[in-house]
């Protein structure tokens, strides 16, 4: 038997949950339709999310694709079919991939596994974001270098913690319904093993007595820690909250059962959410806004 | 001695693929340090070396690299012991939120070169400040030379310039305070 798993008509940060409240009572090894055909947006995070939950399972699943042609363009563009025909059955109409320089994308769908990679991320995003940092979003200059550096650390986190290989996707659009204005938003998405199984491989620290996915995720978002000995380490994501703070953006944090958000002034989510669906792997969403006009 | 390394062409040999001028990630980190470490090994033989390091070429440092290069460069000659200075050149403010955070992290300081001289930056305690803002101003300063009020002061300085030599922050010729990078 298979199961079907609706995916929302608008598929983002908050709405991937609903997907993963109906994937978490099916086992591994079941077959499993993910049923996208009515999906009409997604956001950097929901489209990574998408492949992580590919790569998470351990049989193959269906994918039907969305029918709305404009929305199966730019997925196309993001390159979403492009890595979803190796971990899915694509069923539907799907559209062949734009030849390279044609995207709007400003960082279509990456996968990211080693150091080499985050060089190319970081080149690619130094190349477009200035013109839309700057013009579009209104940021003083020195915003870019920030943003690209906080790009080098989420996509690094993959690279240092996840054991394996995960995907990264940079978009700016416009958050009507949160904020009224444009954002720019770093997705970085992996099913590797997250921060608690991560911080657990540390042998020279004890690990507290409440120790759980939000424990981690407490002590590696907000306290810097790290599983290596060396004490330089975990500063990759206390400079990218610094970054976020300066530019009064948002940083989401999920791994394993748990979400940790650093929330803006502009934003009313949850601190710190635990029990949720099981998800392996870390995902995490930096969203910039652009600035507020006075 | 001097040397010159151009972070650029170091971080150009180091990586596989030439177009890249990001210092970005642990693991390049690692790569040029380590290339650092081999073009300084044997004038570090030698004795007493000064070694300017150069930003010119280099876009962008994230924190993970600049913790890797500046802080393991900087804390691995200390704790050695090695008669060894650094001054880094070229070095704008799209390089320094992540340097500026390396060494608040280990409470380090370093000698950068600027427009209108060298400068020390970082982690500095009240006495190294006083030392090197006297110093800066009289350029080169010898002991017996200081006009100093009472004997209080006079061993506040001494101790803050004794500090910073030992931090290879500046240099000591025969009885004379010097700025490393004047020797630069």
């Amino acid at each position: 038997m298979t199961t079907v798993i609706k995916v929302p008509p608008s598929l983002d940060e908050h709405t991937f949950e609903q997907v993963l409240e109906q994937v978490a009572g099916i086992p591994e090894d079941a077959k499993m339709l993910l049923d996208a055909r009515h999906t009409k947006w997604a956001s950097p995070y929901g489209l990574t999310a998408l492949l992580t939950l590919g790569q998470a399972r351990g049989t193959r699943a269906s994918f039907a694709v969305p029918e709305n042609d404009e929305t199966r363009s730019y997925w196309s563009r993001a390159a979403f079919f492009y890595y979803a025909a190796d971990l899915f059955d694509l069923q539907g109409v799907v559209p062949k991939r734009a030849a390279s320089g044609e995207s709007q994308v400003l960082l279509p769908i990456t996968p990211v596994t080693g150091s080499e990679d985050v060089h190319q991320v970081v080149g690619h995003i130094q190349e477009k974001a200035q013109q839309i940092i700057a013009t579009e979003l209104h940021l003083e200059p020195k915003a870019i270098v920030g943003f690209a550096m906080t790009l080098s650390e989420v996509c690094q986190n993959i690279i240092e913690h996840a054991g394996q290989g995960g995907w990264v996707m940079v978009q700016t659009y416009n958050y009507r319904q949160r904020l009224g204005r444009r954002v720019v938003v770093i997705a970085v998405c992996d099913a590797g093993l997250g921060f608690r199984r991560s911080l657990e491989s540390a042998s020279h620290r004890a690990l507290p007595d409440r120790w759980d996915d939000a424990a981690a995720l407490e002590s590696a978002v907000m306290r810097g820690v790290s599983r290596y000995r060396d004490p330089g380490r975990g500063q990759g994501l206390a400079g990218a909250r610094k970054y976020i703070g300066r530019w009064d953006g948002k940083l989401w944090v999920r791994s394993g059962t748990a979400r940790i958000t650093i929330i803006p002034d502009w934003d009313d989510d949850a601190p710190l959410l635990e029990q949720l669906p099981y998800f392996p792997g870390a995902q995490i969403q930096v969203t910039i806004p652009e600035r507020a006009k006075r | 001695m001097t040397n010159h390394i151009d972070l650029g062409t170091v971080l150009r040999q180091t990586l596989s693929a030439s177009l890249y001028s990001n210092l970005v990630t642990r693991p390049t980190g690692l790569a040029v340090r380590t290339q650092i470490e081999s073009l300084l090994a044997d004038t570090l033989a030698t004795g007493r070396a000064l070694t300017v390091i150069d930003f010119s070429h280099v876009s962008m440092i994230d924190f993970s690299c600049a913790d890797e290069i500046i802080a393991k460069l900087l804390m691995s000659h200390g704790a050695q012991g090695l008669e060894s200075y650094f001054v880094f050149r070229g070095m704008t403010e799209d390089h320094w939120d992540a340097i500026e955070t390396v060494l608040e992290r280990h409470g380090l300081a370093l000698v950068v070169e600027r427009d209108d001289g060298v400068e020390i930056v970082g982690v500095l305690a009240l006495h190294e400040r006083r030392a090197w803002d006297m110093l800066k101003k009289r350029g080169r300063l010898a002991l017996a030379d200081l006009p100093i009020e009472s004997d209080e002061m006079q061993e506040t300085v001494r101790d803050g310039l004794d500090a910073l030599c030992r931090r290879r922050l500046i240099m000591r010729a025969n009885d004379m305070y010097v700025p490393v990078g004047e020797l630069a």
